[in-house]
């Protein structure tokens, strides 16, 4: 218990003191994180974690103090990975008090963590959340009594509602005028720290806490009953699965339509003017290149909000965990939980915000694996390149079955990878998940969280997309002059053709598909560039007339299965933090497609010249 | 007996949390979700095709656990039923 001998590195007298949010999940630690910090928090930088934390300053006693939100544990000895997250930031950065968070209703288990936090020393304040809850089940705590008893102070909150706020402040502002070097443990205090006897905590809470005998049957069995029923549950929740998909897809999509107007109102009326008296290959950079970059971030905006404010929703509500107890039957024998079923379904609508949700499964390998799956999830972007194929090359009426030929394949790809790589990415945690009880997520709550979202996605992708949407601007633009196969792109084209010719994409296909790099919604508009031609009409007689059945399913295929786009890359750097498996992912991808391409063109030969 | 083998409805209190695959690391975790001994816990429903089982601990916890964790947990029937 270094923190009291001294031997501590005690943070200088200027450094800014530290507050770290402690707690089981499911107890509205975040809830209160937010409330507290409001719209100012960030995603900090720690050296040497692993996972995102937030942080935020507050003004407490007309000192800035830093909070820190650390992912939810439930044991400090834990061998999950968040709980080696927080082992590992106890041990790298000093705090100066830890506010542990409690769900008042589970006190009886909970009280644990304050217990091993106060055995190693380390300065804490207690809140009792959702107190209101614990008042139905007919649970009475005194807290007084309490407080005295553990030597830690202890406060009434609930963080949804914001109540008891004044208190919590009072108090953590209290403690931290006492006056005491920071805490930092080390890998010995952590082995030292007992686990806590179930006796201690009997008589801990003997006269402090009431249960009851019993509880009433409540409002969340009541649903339960039809929501997890053996036989109704799993078509409750595909057909909840189908309605946020149809949202998605219904408001999400149309959103995007409206962001592109936008930015092309503001390129057509404002930029274009302006870039007037520039040479034209300058303006077609800033405007192709550049803006075009902007353009592609600025699309991604309302349908991350719209997603995660769906996500937040299904989360906050506690359906969620449940949809892991109905489709774990199922997802365990690849290795994953129903989560990440409901994630994959979420790409077909996008497949980034869809990545970037994966953080609610808080294993890192079910995590990667989910991430290796969801770009093979056919998304709104890569539909519009099948219509327009679709259109050009299967002008006989059978466009709905090739479509959906291609969302079969695209289940089938994502699956088969899961299955494929279960073992390698092995889940090792035991599968021992809380039904938290259901619960209204509030607006605040929800909307607190999709702005985040948008804010970590701008922070950290668009500068790489607009980097990359300058980088094949260059590739397509590039030797001066040149057009269509004479460029840079379209000489890679053609480079690649021994390549791409057994699986009949031609090079002018293959051109289009570098353009698909950046986004599958620009794969249509490059095959004007490419072709050199204006009108829709005669693109699609071009390819038509150019491209065979067979070369544009094939085609399909490649496009379904090889990276969806640039944003899709970047997010999955930025969510797994490591560049060696955002490469394997691109490869993986790249390969399985040229792979699928590739059986399908070749039978497909062989059974037209065999007929 | 384990609870893996507790019928629906049918209340126990936990008698061991036996160290399997996961060795401590889930006993553990079940620790601090409330299931230690002379915990009460009831078994509210099975899914499908061997999937997991929704059970209360205590009062006021309900978890999801897979069969094969529920393997680990030791029990003693009590007799009355819900």
């Amino acid at each position: 218990m270094i923190c009291h001998t001294g031997t501590v590195s005690s943070s200088k007298s200027s450094a800014i003191r530290r507050v770290a949010l402690i707690g089981q999940p499911n107890t509205g630690k975040s809830t209160f994180f937010n409330r507290v910090t409001g719209a100012t928090a960030f995603v900090g930088n720690w050296p040497g974690i692993t996972v995102d934390l937030y942080q935020a300053n507050v003004q407490i006693n007309g000192e800035t103090i830093e909070f820190v939100d650390l992912p939810g544990i439930y044991d400090l000895h834990g061998f999950s990975e968040d709980e080696k997250v927080v082992q590992q930031f106890l041990q790298s950065f000093p705090i100066d008090l830890g506010v542990i968070i409690i769900n008042a209703s589970q006190i009886d288990r909970q009280i644990r963590l304050p217990l091993q936090f106060r055995d190693l020393g380390l300065p804490s304040v207690i809140l009792l959340n959702m107190a209101d809850e614990a008042r139905r089940y007919g649970i009475e705590i005194d807290t007084d009594l309490l407080g005295q008893r553990l030597g830690i102070p202890i406060c009434l909150i609930s963080a949804k509602y914001g109540k008891g706020y004044t208190n919590a402040y009072l108090e953590i502002a209290r403690t931290l005028t006492v006056d005491r070097p920071a805490c930092l443990l080390n890998a010995n205090d952590l082995e030292k720290s007992r686990q806590i006897p179930p006796a201690e905590i009997e008589f801990l809470l003997a006269e402090t806490v009431r249960m009851p005998s019993r509880i009433r049957r409540n409002l969340t069995a009541k649903i339960d009953h039809f929501i997890l029923h053996p036989l109704f549950g799993l078509p409750i929740f595909f057909a909840g699965m189908f309605a946020l998909f149809s949202i998605v897809w219904n408001l999400g999509l149309p959103s995007q339509g409206f962001m592109d107007s936008l930015t092309s109102w503001i390129q057509g009326n404002l930029l274009e003017p302006l870039g007037q008296s520039l040479p034209e290959i300058v303006r077609d950079f800033l405007i192709n290149g550049l803006w075009g970059g902007v353009a592609t971030v600025a699309s991604f905006i309302p349908l991350i909000m719209l997603f995660f404010i769906l996500m937040a929703v299904l989360e906050d509500s506690g359906y969620l965990s449940r949809s892991a107890y109905l489709m774990d039957a199922l997802m365990a024998r690849l290795g994953l939980d129903g989560r990440s079923f409901v994630l994959q379904i979420m790409g077909f609508g996008c497949n980034v915000p869809a990545l970037m949700g994966t953080r609610v499964m808080r294993s890192r390998a079910a995590r990667l694996l989910t991430m290796l799956m969801i770009p093979f999830a056919l998304c709104s972007a890569r539909l519009q390149v099948f219509v327009f194929i679709i259109a050009a090359v299967f002008p006989n009426g059978n466009g709905a079955i090739v479509l959906f030929s291609l969302y079969l394949l695209s289940f089938a790809v994502a699956l088969g990878t899961a299955a494929l790589f279960q073992g390698v990415l092995k889940n090792e945690e035991p599968f021992v998940l809380e039904l938290p009880p259901y619960r209204f997520p509030t607006p605040r709550q929800v909307f607190l969280r999709a702005w985040g979202e948008v804010q970590q996605f701008l922070t950290r992708a668009s500068r790489y997309i607009i980097l990359g949407c300058v980088a094949i601007w260059f590739l397509t633009n590039l030797p001066l002059g040149a057009t269509g196969l004479d460029t840079w792109g379209g000489q890679i084209g053609q480079w690649f053709s021994p390549i791409m010719k057994p699986i009949g994409i031609n090079p002018y296909l293959t051109l289009s598909l570098i353009f698909g790099f950046i986004a599958k919604e620009v794969v249509v508009g490059a095959f004007a560039v490419i072709y050199g031609l204006n009108s829709d009409t005669a693109i699609l007689a071009e390819v038509g007339r150019t491209v065979t059945f067979i070369q544009g399913y094939s085609f399909c295929i490649f496009c379904l299965l090889y990276t969806p786009c640039l944003t899709t890359i970047v997010t999955i750097y930025k969510e797994a933090k490591s560049w060696k498996f955002t490469l394997f992912s691109l490869g993986l991808s790249l390969g399985i497609a040229w792979l699928a391409s590739f059986i399908f063109y070749q039978s497909a030969l062989l059974v037209i010249a065999h007929r | 007996m384990t609870l893996a083998e507790l019928n629906t409805g049918q209340m126990a209190i936990v008698s061991e949390i036996r160290v399997g695959r996961h060795g401590q690391g889930l006993s553990n975790r079940l620790e601090a979700m409330g299931m230690i001994t002379n915990k009460l816990v009831t078994v509210l429903r099975k899914a499908g095709l061997g999937g997991p089982l929704h059970v209360r601990i205590g009062l006021t916890t309900e978890v999801a656990i897979r069969r094969a964790e529920a393997k680990m947990v030791g029990i003693q029937l009590l007799d009355v039923a819900e």
